[in-house]
This record gives C-alpha cells, sequence and structure tokens, in this order.
C-alpha cells in the first residue's frame, strides 16, 4: 500500500465542517460555573486594596479569589521551563508569574482577581464591581530603554531589568577585527516588531475537581496537555499527577501560544477544588491580546562584512529581547538557542558572534510564536544579504548562490558544522533556490521592472533563503541548553484482537492533521488499510505520556515514536506467524498485511496473528500474549528544513499602497508524507510571515497600554490582502529519523517576512533609503517616495 | 428579567425565555447547544459566528436574541441535507481548505452567501467576500479553492 506520499483526504475533517467539532468552550459540565478576571488596567502599579464587599453581593456570584487567596494557599506561580544564566555564570532572574497578582500588576492585563458565578454575564457584571485601588507607576515597554540606567524597574529584584545576557559564537573580538578589516561591511539597525499570535480560537479552561474520586480534570485550549499536568502538579499546585487529568480537546490554532501553561488553567483547577464545583474561563479577545504570550520584539543591531569578491567574512549581531512581564514557559530559549544558534543560515561564513540581553518589561509575555526565534535570525541574515547585494551592486540571487554551504546529505557526507553550535543534518541549498528563479521567471521580471519605470507602478523582487531547526533533540543536548524537560515523544500501538489499530501519540493536533498523516504512516508500515487505524491524542488518560506539538516537531519525532513500535509489534507478530506456519522467523516476509514464508504460498493475516496473541491457545511458548507496544524516540539530532522564498510587490506611487503580486515558494522539508497537508502548512505560515512583513504589530503607548488590541485596530491579512500562493519542493531527506522527514509547520513563517521587506526595498532602490520598519504601510511607503 | 423569544433554527422552532442582553450567538450556544458557530472575538471582525438569518449571512454576534424573535435561523449543523454534504462542506474536504477547523463554519457560511449572489464568481470577487472572515491557518489559498470547488460542483 502507499498511503506515505499520496494527498489523503483529511479523516478529521467531517466534524469540523458539519459543527461538531469540540472545543473548550463547547464543553458543558454538570453544576458548572462561569469565572471572569478582573484584569489591571495599568501597565505598572502598586495594588493598594481589593474590596470584593459589594461584588460578592451580586446576583449569582459563587466566590471571588484575590491574590491574597493565592498568597495564602502558598502558591508561588507558573514556571519557566527553560534555565538561561547570565553570562558570568550568574543564575537566571526569575521572578514569580503569579496566579493572581497581590502586590503589584506588572502588564496591562495581569490578573487581580477571580469572580466565579452561575453565569458569565454575572460574572462578568460583578467584576465590574470590584473595587482596587491602584497606585500608578511609571511603565517601560521597550527593551532597550528598559535596560538604561534609571528605567521603570519591572522586579524590584531584578536590576536593569536583565532577566540574563548570552554570547554564542566565535570570540567577539576575533568577529569585530575581521569586521573592522573588511572590504564592505552592511549594517543595519532593526527592529522585529512584536506580533500577537491570534489563534481564532480564544483559550479556554475548564477545571474540574470530582470529589467522588479527589481527582481533577482540567480541559483547556493547549498544545501540550502532558507538560502542563507536569508543571501544574509539579510546581504550581503540588498536586498528586496520577489524579489530575489533562485533556486538550480541539484546539483552535496554536501558533504557538496554546504552548505555555497559564495562570488561568491552574487558577480554575484550584479553584474548583475550593468551591467543588467546574469552572469554565473562556478568554474574550481582549483578554487574548493582553495575556496570550506575544512573538518577536527584539531590537538588533547587525553587521556582516565581505570581500571585495562578495564573499561573506563575519557576521555579528546584538539584541535586545523583550521578555514581556514574565518569564513564560519557554521565553529563554527563543532568542537564544533558537535564534543565535541559525545565525549560520545557508551561508559559509567563518566567523560569527552573537550577544542577546533578555529584558523584562511592563508588557504581556513574549514566547515561542510560529517559527520562534528562526524567523528573527533569518530575518536578520535575510535583510542583509539583499541590502549588502544592493549596496554592492550585486544580484541578490547570485550573492546568495556564492556564499551557499556545498551539499551534504548526512550519511556519505558529514552534517554541516556550524560556528553557532549546531551541525546541520543534511542540505542541498542551490537547487531551492534556482527553482525559485525558474518559477518567477526571474530575467523576465527584471525587464518587466524596467518596464513599469515611469508608469506610477514601482516593482520589487526580494529573496530570502533560510534554514530552521526542528524537533529540536536528543534530550540530553537540550537539557545542556537549559530544557528543563525532555524533549522525546510517546506513542503506543495498541492492536486489538480484530487487527484494528488505535495509536496514542504524545504529539497534539490543533490544525496539523495527525488523524490523517500519522495514520497514513501506521497503515503504510503494518500493510493494512487506513480506515483500520486510529489516532488518539490530548487526553492524559489516555495517552501515558507526551511532549505536545511545537517546533514542528510531530512527524520527525512522534511519528517516529510511533515506526519504532510499530517495529515491535511485527517483531513479535512474526514470532506468533512463524509458529502458526510452523516456519523459522528468519524465513518469513512480511507485505501487505501478511506473513509469507518466503519461496512458498503458505502464509498467515496479520488479523488471525492479532486474534491469535489474544486468544493464545497455539501460541509460541513463553511468548507473553497481546500485540501492544509503547516507545519512547529520543532523536539523535534537530532537523534542518530549508528553502527558498521570493516575492513580487507593486507600489502605486500615487497611494504608497503595498500590493503582493505574487508569492513564490520553495521549501524542502524532508520527506513528505501527506503533501496536501504540508501545502497547506507552508500556505498559512506565508500568510502569517507575510502579515508581519506588511500589517501586524503590537503598539504600545508610553504609559504601557496595548492600544491596538482588538481586531478593530490589529491588522490581520484578509482573504483579499493575499494572492494564491504559487509553491513547490525539493526533497533532501533527514538522514537520522525513520521517516526521513524534518518538519513543515514553520518554514512559511520563517522564510517570507524578509522576501516581503526585500522586495519592497528593491522596488523603493531608487528613493536612497536601505530600511523600513516593520510592518510596511501605505502611510510608510508614501512617506518614502513623497520625501516626508 | 426574561424576555420570551420564538426562533427558528434549522427549520425548527424553539420557544425561549432569554436576557434581553443575550446576543445571538449565545442563545445557539448555550441555549439551543449549537455549538458549532463559534466566537472568536468582541468586536464582530473575525467572522467565526457568521450564521444565516433568513437566508443571509449575519455575524451572530451583532444581533441580540431578541432582535431575531420570530426570524428563521440557518446554522452550519443544518447545512447537510442528512448524510449528503452541502458542496461547500465538500468543498472545503476535497480542497483542504480547513485546518484547525475554528473558523470553518463560519467561513462556510459566509461563503454560501458569496455563491448565492454570485454562483461563478472570479478568485478576486471569492477574497473580496472573504473579507469580513479570519483564518489563521490556511492563508486562506485552499479556502478559495474550496469555494471554487463549490461553485463549479453546483453549476452541474
Amino acid at each position: 500500500m502507499t498511503y506515505i506520499g499520496s494527498s489523503v483526504k483529511r479523516v478529521e475533517d467531517k466534524r469540523f465542517i458539519t459543527g461538531q467539532g469540540n472545543y473548550t468552550d463547547d464543553i458543558v459540565l454538570p453544576q458548572m460555573t462561569y469565572a471572569c478576571m478582573v484584569r489591571s488596567p495599568h501597565a505598572h502599579a502598586e495594588i493598594v486594596s481589593v474590596d470584593i464587599a459589594h461584588a460578592e453581593q451580586m446576583d449569582g456570584v459563587v466566590k471571588i479569589f484575590t491574590g491574597k487567596d493565592t498568597d495564602a494557599a502558598g502558591i508561588g506561580g507558573v514556571p519557566c521551563g527553560w534555565q538561561v544564566d547570565f553570562k558570568n555564570g550568574d543564575t537566571m532572574k526569575e521572578p514569580p508569574h503569579p496566579l493572581l497578582v497581590s502586590d503589584k500588576a506588572r502588564h496591562a492585563g495581569d490578573a487581580v482577581a477571580m469572580v466565579i458565578a452561575e453565569t458569565y454575564a454575572q460574572a462578568k457584571d460583578a467584576a465590574e464591581m470590584v473595587m482596587v485601588e491602584y497606585n500608578v507607576l511609571p511603565a517601560v515597554t521597550n527593551a532597550k530603554v528598559a535596560r538604561a540606567d534609571g528605567a521603570p524597574q519591572v522586579h524590584a529584584d531584578v536590576p536593569n531589568n536583565l532577566a540574563f545576557d548570552w554570547e554564542l559564537g566565535n570570540p567577539r573580538e576575533e568577529v569585530d577585527a575581521a569586521i573592522a578589516a573588511a572590504h564592505h561591511v552592511t549594517t543595519l539597525e532593526f527592529i522585529n516588531q512584536r506580533v500577537i499570535c491570534n489563534a481564532i480560537e480564544p483559550r479556554s479552561a475548564i477545571g474540574h475537581f470530582d470529589t467522588a474520586y479527589d481527582k481533577y480534570t482540567l480541559y483547556t485550549s493547549t498544545q501540550n496537555p502532558h507538560l502542563i499536568r507536569l508543571l501544574l502538579c509539579a510546581f504550581v499546585l503540588g498536586l498528586p499527577e496520577h489524579k489530575v487529568r489533562v485533556v486538550g480537546p480541539d484546539v483552535g490554532g496554536g501558533f504557538g501560544s496554546k504552548i505555555f501553561h497559564y495562570t488561568e488553567e491552574a487558577l480554575v483547577i484550584w479553584g474548583s477544588n475550593q468551591i467543588k464545583r467546574p469552572i469554565k474561563w473562556t478568554a474574550e479577545r481582549r483578554e487574548s491580546f493582553m495575556t496570550d504570550a506575544a512573538g518577536r520584539d527584539h531590537i538588533t543591531t547587525a553587521k556582516m562584512a565581505f570581500d571585495k569578491d562578495g564573499n561573506v567574512l563575519a557576521l555579528s549581531a546584538d539584541t535586545y529581547a523583550n521578555m514581556g512581564a514574565y518569564l513564560s514557559t519557554f521565553a529563554p530559549a527563543v532568542p537564544t538557542y533558537l535564534h543565535g544558534t541559525l545565525l549560520q543560515g545557508l551561508y559559509t561564513t567563518p566567523l560569527i558572534n552573537v550577544s542577546v540581553d533578555a529584558v523584562f518589561t511592563n508588557t504581556t509575555a513574549v514566547d515561542a510564536y510560529r517559527g520562534a526565534g528562526r524567523p528573527e535570525a533569518t530575518y536578520l541574515l535575510e535583510r542583509l544579504m539583499d541590502t549588502a547585494a544592493l549596496e554592492m551592486g550585486r544580484d541578490p540571487a547570485e550573492l546568495r548562490l556564492q556564499n551557499f554551504i556545498a551539499p551534504f546529505d548526512g550519511v556519505e557526507q558529514e552534517g554541516y558544522q556550524t560556528q553557532v553550535a549546531l551541525q546541520y543534518d543534511s542540505g542541498n541549498y542551490e537547487p531551492v533556490l534556482k527553482r525559485g528563479l525558474e518559477m518567477v521567471g526571474y530575467e523576465q521580471f527584471r525587464a518587466d521592472q524596467k518596464a513599469a519605470e515611469g508608469t506610477g507602478k514601482l516593482l520589487g523582487i526580494g529573496f530570502s533563503t533560510y534554514i530552521e531547526a526542528c524537533g529540536i533533540a536528543p534530550s540530553a543536548v537540550v537539557g545542556a541548553l537549559g530544557a528543563r524537560a525532555g524533549l522525546f515523544e510517546s506513542a503506543q500501538v495498541q492492536v486489538h484482537p480484530t487487527g484494528k489499530v488505535s495509536v496514542y501519540s504524545g504529539s497534539h493536533s490543533h490544525g496539523q492533521g495527525h488523524e490523517t498523516s500519522f495514520a497514513q504512516v501506521v497503515a503504510d508500515k503494518m500493510g493494512i488499510p487506513m480506515e483500520d487505524v486510529e489516532i488518539i491524542h490530548g487526553d492524559s488518560d489516555a495517552v501515558a505520556f507526551g511532549m505536545g506539538t511545537y517546533g514542528s516537531r510531530s512527524l520527525a519525532v512522534g511519528g517516529s515514536a510511533i515506526v519504532k513500535s510499530i517495529e515491535k509489534v511485527l517483531e513479535k507478530g512474526a514470532k506468533i506467524a512463524a509458529h502458526l506456519l510452523e516456519a523459522s522467523v528468519d524465513d518469513l516476509d512480511y507485505a501487505e498485511g501478511k506473513w509469507t514464508v518466503r519461496g512458498t504460498d503458505k502464509s498467515v493475516a496479520f488479523g488471525d496473528v492479532s486474534l491469535t496473541a489474544y486468544v493464545p491457545h497455539n501460541y509460541p511458548e513463553g511468548l507473553e500474549p497481546g500485540l501492544d507496544f509503547s516507545s519512547f524516540y529520543d532523536p539523535a539530532n534537530f532537523t534542518y528544513p530549508f528553502g527558498c522564498h521570493i516575492c513580487i510587490v507593486e507600489i502605486d506611487t500615487e497611494t504608497g499602497e503595498v500590493k503582493i503580486k505574487r508569492f513564490i515558494a520553495v521549501d524542502d522539508v524532508g520527506n513528505v508524507i501527506n503533501p496536501m497537508i504540508v501545502d497547506g502548512q507552508i500556505h498559512g505560515g506565508l500568510a502569517q510571515g507575510i502579515g508581519q512583513a506588511f500589517c501586524e504589530g503590537a503598539i504600545y503607548d508610553e504609559s504601557g497600554q496595548l492600544i491596538n488590541g482588538t481586531y478593530m485596530d490589529y491588522v490581520m491579512p484578509r482573504a483579499d490582502d493575499l494572492p494564491s500562493f504559487e509553491i513547490d519542493r525539493t526533497v533532501t531527506p533527514c538522514p537520522h529519523n525513520p521517516l526521513g522527514v524534518k518538519g513543515a509547520g514553520e518554514a512559511g513563517c520563517i522564510g517570507s517576512t524578509p522576501a516581503v521587506v526585500n522586495a519592497v526595498m528593491d522596488a523603493l532602490k531608487g528613493y536612497g533609503i536601505h530600511d523600513v520598519e516593520m510592518p510596511i504601510t501605505s502611510q510608510k511607503v508614501w512617506n518614502i517616495i513623497h520625501g516626508s | 428579567m426574561k424576555v420570551p423569544v420564538s426562533i427558528t433554527v434549522n427549520g425548527k422552532q424553539y420557544d425561549k425565555m432569554v436576557e434581553p442582553r443575550m446576543l445571538l450567538v449565545y442563545f445557539l450556544r448555550e441555549e439551543l447547544a449549537l455549538t458549532g458557530t463559534h466566537i472568536g472575538c468582541d468586536t464582530s471582525s473575525c467572522g467565526a459566528c457568521t450564521i444565516h438569518l433568513d437566508g443571509k449571512a449575519l455575524k451572530s454576534c451583532t444581533m441580540l436574541a431578541v432582535q431575531a424573535n420570530g426570524k428563521s435561523v440557518t446554522t452550519i449543523e443544518g447545512m447537510a441535507n442528512g448524510e449528503n454534504l452541502h458542496p461547500l462542506q465538500e468543498g472545503f474536504h476535497m480542497e483542504h481548505g480547513l485546518q484547525c477547523g475554528f473558523c470553518t463554519p463560519g467561513m462556510i457560511m459566509c461563503a454560501a452567501d458569496i455563491l448565492k449572489n454570485n454562483p461563478n464568481p472570479t478568485e478576486e470577487e471569492i477574497r473580496h467576500g472573504l473579507e469580513g472572515n479570519f483564518c489563521r491557518c490556511t492563508g486562506y489559498h485552499n479556502i478559495v479553492k474550496s469555494i471554487q470547488y463549490a461553485a463549479n460542483k453546483m453549476a452541474s
């Protein structure tokens, strides 16, 4: 059978297209109550008093908790899951992130109280009557400003708001000396602005304490049920892990923002035991803007040095990374091990040094958002490349081709050792750029561009050739880098007596289509119809353990764990088959769902073997009954997808309007299980990456208010802002996992942003500017063209 | 104080007592347990709650339940004819027009309105027609193809 590689239609679609999806907010439990959070309207304010007396008397109010209650219960707050220490060895500053703040609000939206009532409307009514007296303090929202002496202090015990500083690569003096001596140096100072993930399903959590079994259940819109359970039990509430079930039911998009353990999850669980009733909390969109961990927010100075022939000699990068008010679950890893380590890019740069200051501000926490660090690294490198080409009068495609790392497959040729700690698994970079040039019709485009001069329309082309790192592992390595968790994955393959198969995966699907692509893998590897396979995920009572879905890891790590379990099933199955066929295991071949004695027509079907395993009357001596195996897969290395994105823009010189005319993406994500699903992942990533370039961006005012914190104000791409995408791929298999897959979830978002900005800069090259701050609005472009 | 409403939803009449401030989307989700209609924002910007009111697409968060009194509502749950999917539902499945599925009901309801008014829309007309609905997963690429699929199917 050949499910692998074919665009099988998704098995999960039926429930979603008929309105039968089951998202957290759809769940209603008997006796359920509803919570509304009282949130600080101020970005930075001491809490003088909280008066709940009147609110408590309102209709339907069941209970109101304040920070004094959680303090009295001894709850320390939600933890950070990654530790990056200072350059000098000092421990990372990790101030607590309380469930409810009692002393001080550190960002607008920090929760002060939780009001629980019979209906959400009643909870909201009463929340408005909770009287909080604040002593408003000056706020700081910009990471560079926050580092300065005299800046407002977000946490009293964190001097200059510095959570940690970090450096990686070749010695700085060597890099600086090479830059100083170079023929040409391109320098860019830029802001990679804060963007908001904006999954269309707002976060939601239901806490339920079942007094009959002394057991907690948390339903939550998470990418990561088992990790939430671990953090909740071991670090926040001190609950026995076997008495807590975490379910991530259908989840309406994550993009990173639903990886993390949030305060509301712990609050509804803790609260449900206090009131002995279930509590549901669902974010309003304004709360999503105020409390979902955001992405990016880097202020960077970067230099790339070249010799007279255009060879890259050295790269330096200095970044202020905004952490927000607290360290979110994986936040410290994002500007460091997911950003600095990617600055080799696709190029042979012999000297690289990167330094990062991770800084607290009075803003919502920043953590992984689709790509997480790798988009920032790609933006840095690819903006430098196109700018350097412009400055040196070189063609941007040729300049890249000249500096590409030579092909290596990771088998015959070793992996490529970078200057920034990573060893790339396999890569062949020229073909993606050459295919992109072919698709775009590069020579014709340059002719069209010239022809458009003076017509009131400016055409521009921008390139981005990126690499990223997915499926970060093995656990021992990430542990050495500061991860406080392993990054393996587990899977159980349970064969039922009738030969049907249930697969329990620790990966979590929230749009990625695991129920289809994982089933394709299982059906092919086991030689059975896909209809005989069901993929189960997202429930800690069903799936023994899991590390969840993020970092494009599900197939590379979770899929590999499934393959490992299948191998065990087939190995045991062969022993049973050999017994039934009165043959030696060594003489059997397994194909198309049956074991055959080689060179004969004697065979036994998979279903007969599975039945025998559970009705072991005629059975190999000493062999356990049953056909059911679990595996844990800890990868040997990261995987390294790469690709080439090319954008063509048209600018109206009268209005400054930027139109994306074409977007070409040639990605290499290793082997592909379901091309339709991979294409869909690329499309969605492209839209988000393009969105950052031309419309998205959080805007804080001086007092720390997010002034575009609604969908009326925060601009995200709509259908008529985007073209249909032109995509293709090359295939360079991953050499170190059994499926040869690399991961496709983030590629589109990583490569696309600089391609758009580079295209705008190419269109505007006659105007003597080398950079424009994202998002590139019509107003900014008009000002450039019209000289104001 | 609750007030009576009588609203026909997917062909069935419901008589309920509701708070005057209850939005139609909450009436559908909480009073009738029709949770296929979703809530994605507070500002009528995302389109996840799109339904049909007397045959026209409407964001059900922009209307009070009492305003729908005496009117007829169709939700995503009412789009299929028994086991037979609506051509748009089939189109979204065949062309991979959904990933997480959260915006999908609103997209399908909006698309049905587009095709009702313009059975053979161009790509540009489809994209323009969808501008009241956010999708964060698909980049809209396959949603456009899904609607084209349905338009072709409905024309044949």
